[in-house]
């Protein structure tokens, strides 16, 4: 990942917005150190220089000093006020996205991302071209998710039934981390995607390449479905047994249902499974885990039952 | 105990010396006279067992998400284990051990003993405020043994009103829990108000009674709002009615807002009596007056007012307008301030003093180190622009941390081991008590430090598993992490040894100059004191505190600064 090098403390920066960041980040941490200096200092100055000598010590009461405590009331105030300032100015930076930014859309569900294009295209990891404003607008399938790429500093929570979006504008070309940062369940921590910048002919290409469904076999079409929308952070495809059932030798094959009754997996049941994922439960499986995938489309649904067909 | 104590203590010898004198502990033996017991020594007693048993629990629950983490993937347990794992820390460090620890242990015990008074005002609401936490307790004992909540103690919706039905049980359990926070804050501020002793002033109330009256205001009216929310959980789970859940038609961010509406005041509940339990350290072990008492004092209250208007700024992207992001960030800093004038007060508060580095002093220096990063760390996380980058990553576990037990923890160490010995009568190990500190302090840092490193570096929380180039610095903080459990272990294996073979203690080892060591035995009388206080000066007036350093010497209970006064008749004091 590109993201391993940066300073101690922050990966290296990959977006406009970054050297700001990291600005006002180092400012506030030696500005943050020279203050624990001093208290560290007079604390070790003081607990030295009036170390109890004799158990009779009888210490004189000391009058306080006003111009002391006026002056560590000030200058705090002037130090958090400058921050506050600088802070506010980056977060309208980062809030108000430009009005000729690249628009892509992504859904995040439990546990994965879609991500969108204009053209048609859709990917589980994220491709931007470098140097462009990149405005990604966001809503969740499920419970809340949060969109966040260390490189560009920029994050924004995800959340259903509304509309969020965050900007960035990306400086280098590489591969970086985009991680889900608001806590959504058993693999929370494995919802994970790369964001790759590409530049502006690269993206071009990879866009007209991932826009091609149209033409490829269904088959394959429903590969890349199973990987994109996530089945496979449940479903296996060699036979081992996930948070639901294996998709291997599937197809034909007698399912025992929670109701106890008996059904053979044709084709109607994937479908039926595929978008009403409560109607038949199988024994041992919990019920109302799987969401509803009905927002895909006839062919894509046809596709998926393609691929599952194929997993003998 | 050293040289010191004795000299200082010449006047209570007898008191100390004669173990046939009742005290609170040996007038009444059976397990009975414990279980009713109305007096609120005895009750801060029960607290400090069933809190060392819940900080233990979790204690040992955080080590077991170390353990998780020392290598990316799965290390010792599953994913769904460790949600599970990091939300049970989570929910009973925070609502069942840090809520309560400070009020519910030496605020029982001491507050009324600061005061100069028998009790506190509702003796019976306050034993009943202790039932009430243990039904809570068994509540999340029962969602444990029904299911399992893996839902972060934050509750987050929809997630919480979709998974597993205990959910109910906790949302249940913190309600009724509640009640017992609400119960302990009505009763210290009615105990504050009403029962001073003659001549204690609110300019002479000790800073430990300061903290604890901020403190029981915002639990009096913050708690309320936790209650109703768990309560609005519950029916929208249970009738399906349409409030947090998008599903339902609800809004998942009302719930944020309504959670942490209480849960930032909630924080100030953690640490104002933290603060008041330094004041009285810093003081007692400078022999010096406290550097700035009123604006210690009123910074509490401030802070504690204040501290109602800046939840949003655990919101700043979670959606929320940017309007409220920037009015909630600037309300922050003010908040910031006086935790700042504090922390040099404090400092400045040795200047000229006279610094004895026992164990609980050597706790007080360390919570203004760890302090001072946990304010310095809050100040950056409050950085609108830098927060985006910072929110829900490492950067924030270590920061909350650094405050919740860096600060409110640490604070606690340091007052159990200062009144130590007024509540059971027994001297710990000195020489054990410092090596405890200094392990504490080490490992502590060393644990929670790399975390602030590895939030800035991108780190998320709540997260079971990582990517390998985070894998140094999360095996430096688990490591760090056992160090810091075996100095914890250390503290508790010299204080139960201290129980049954510590030197018995004198009644102001510390020479401290608050009513509860100038005027009581240790331990205390069943009614505290055996003749009412009269108080002169104010509670950090060394140079007037006769009884303890003066050639006027009268002995044990002679009162605060009382020895101009004619003695009170032993016949008149109530019972």
């Amino acid at each position: 990942m590109g993201n391993s090098n940066g300073t101690v403390w922050l990966p290296e920066g990959a977006s406009t917005v970054a050297s700001e960041i990291d600005w006002l980040f180092y400012f506030v941490t030696w500005t943050s150190l020279a203050i624990m200096l001093l208290v560290v200092g007079g604390l070790i100055y003081l607990a030295y220089t009036y170390r109890r000598r004799s158990a009779d010590d009888a210490p004189q009461p000391i009058k306080e000093s006003k111009l002391l405590e006026i002056s560590w009331v000030v200058i705090p105030t002037i130090l958090v006020l400058l921050v506050f300032t600088w802070g506010f100015q980056g977060y309208l930076k980062l809030t108000v996205a430009p009005p000729n930014a690249y628009e892509i859309q992504a859904t995040a569900f439990s546990w994965g991302w879609s991500f969108d294009y204009p053209n048609g295209a859709s990917s589980n990891n994220l491709h931007v071209p470098v140097d462009r404003p990149v405005k990604v607008n966001m809503s969740s399938e499920d419970v809340l998710h949060s969109l966040f790429i260390p490189a560009f500093r920029v994050k924004q929570d995800v959340l259903p039934d509304r509309y969020s979006s965050v900007w960035f504008e990306a400086t280098r070309e590489g591969e970086y981390h985009l991680f889900c940062s608001e806590y959504c369940g058993t693999q929370h921590a494995e919802m994970i995607a790369t964001v790759h910048v590409h530049s502006q002919t690269d993206f071009n290409e990879w866009l007209a390449d991932a826009a091609m469904d149209e033409d490829i076999p269904l088959p394959e079409l429903g590969e890349r479905l199973f990987g994109q929308q996530g089945c496979q952070q449940c479903h296996s495809i060699d036979g081992t047994s996930g948070i639901g059932p294996t998709m291997q030798g599937l197809y034909m094959n007698d399912r025992l249902l929670q109701s106890g009754e008996t059904v053979t997996a044709d084709e109607n049941y994937l479908r039926q499974m595929i978008i009403e994922p409560t109607a038949q439960v199988v024994e041992g499986y919990p019920a109302g885990v799987m969401p509803s995938y009905a927002r895909l489309s006839e062919r894509e649904i046809n596709a998926l039952v393609a691929y599952i067909k194929e997993l003998e | 105990m050293s040289s010191a104590t004795a000299t200082h203590d010449g006047g209570s010898a007898s008191a100390a010396g004669s173990s046939e004198a009742p005290n609170y502990l040996n007038h009444q033996k059976t397990i009975r006279s414990w279980l009713l017991t109305l007096d609120h020594k005895r009750i801060g007693v029960l607290y400090a067992v069933t809190l060392a048993t819940v900080f233990l629990i979790a204690g040992l629950l955080a080590i077991a998400v170390r353990l998780e983490l020392f290598m990316p993937g799965e290390t010792i347990m599953s994913n769904d284990a460790y949600n599970q794992t990091f939300t049970m820390h989570g929910i009973m460090m925070v609502f069942l051990f840090i809520v309560p620890s400070i009020p519910a242990i030496l605020g029982n015990f001491v507050l009324p003993m600061q005061l100069g008074a028998k009790d506190v005002a509702f003796p019976r609401l306050n034993l009943a405020s202790w039932y009430v936490y243990m039904i809570g307790g068994a509540l999340v004992v029962t969602a444990l043994l029904v299911g399992s909540v893996d839902t972060g103690w934050t509750f987050y919706t929809p997630y919480s009103s979709s998974g597993s039905m205990s959910v109910l049980y906790m949302t249940l359990a913190i309600f009724i829990a509640g009640f017992s926070s609400i119960f302990t804050g009505i009763n210290f501020i009615v105990t504050i108000h009403k029962m001073r002793a003659p001549g204690l002033t609110w300019n002479r109330l000790p800073l430990f009674v300061w903290g604890l009256y901020a403190t029981s205001i915002v639990m009096v009216l913050a708690t309320p709002v936790i209650g109703i929310t768990m309560i609005l959980l519950f029916l929208e789970r249970l009738l399906q009615i349409g409030i947090f859940d998008p599903a339902l038609g609800g809004d998942p961010i009302l719930f944020q807002h309504f959670f942490w509406f209480y849960s930032h005041p909630a924080v100030y509940i953690m640490i104002l009596p933290a603060f008041g339990i330094i004041s009285e350290l810093m003081t007692a072990f400078s022999r010096q007056r406290i550097f700035g008492y009123k604006a210690i004092a009123l910074s509490s209250v401030a802070i504690a007012l204040l501290g109602f208007l800046v939840w949003g700024h655990h919101m700043f992207v979670s959606g929320q307008s940017a309007i409220s992001g920037i009015v909630f960030s600037l309300i922050t800093y003010l908040i910031g301030i006086p935790s700042g004038i504090k922390i040099f007060n404090w400092v400045a508060t040795m200047y000229k003093g006279s610094v004895w580095l026992q164990t609980p002093m050597l706790y007080a220096l360390s919570f203004l180190f760890l302090f001072t990063i946990g304010g310095l760390t809050g100040i950056m996380v409050g950085v609108l622009a830098v927060d985006v980058h910072l929110h829900d990553t490492y950067y924030v576990v270590g920061h909350f941390h650094y405050v919740m037990m860096g600060g409110t923890v640490i604070a606690l160490l340091g007052g159990m081991h200062y009144w130590w010995p007024k509540i059971t009568g027994k001297m710990y190990n000195e020489t054990l008590g410092k090596i405890g500190a200094i392990l504490i302090f080490i490992g502590f840092n060393a644990t929670f430090f790399p975390q602030l490193i590895l939030g800035a570096r991108g780190m998320p929380r709540r997260y079971a598993t990582y990517v390998e180039e985070f894998t140094f610095l999360h095996q430096v903080s688990t490591i760090s992490s056992l160090v810091l459990a075996a100095g914890l272990f250390l503290v508790l294996g010299y204080m139960v040894h201290s129980l049954f073979w510590g030197e018995k203690a004198t009644s102001n080892p510390w020479g401290a100059a608050t009513l509860e060591w100038t005027m009581a035995t240790s331990p205390p009388d069943p009614h505290n004191f055996t003749r009412t206080p009269i108080v002169t000066r104010g509670p950090y007036d060394f140079h007037l505190a006769d009884e303890v350093f003066g050639p006027r010497h009268v002995g044990d209970g002679a009162g605060d600064g009382a020895t101009s006064e004619p003695a009170l008749p032993r016949e008149t004091e109530s019972t």
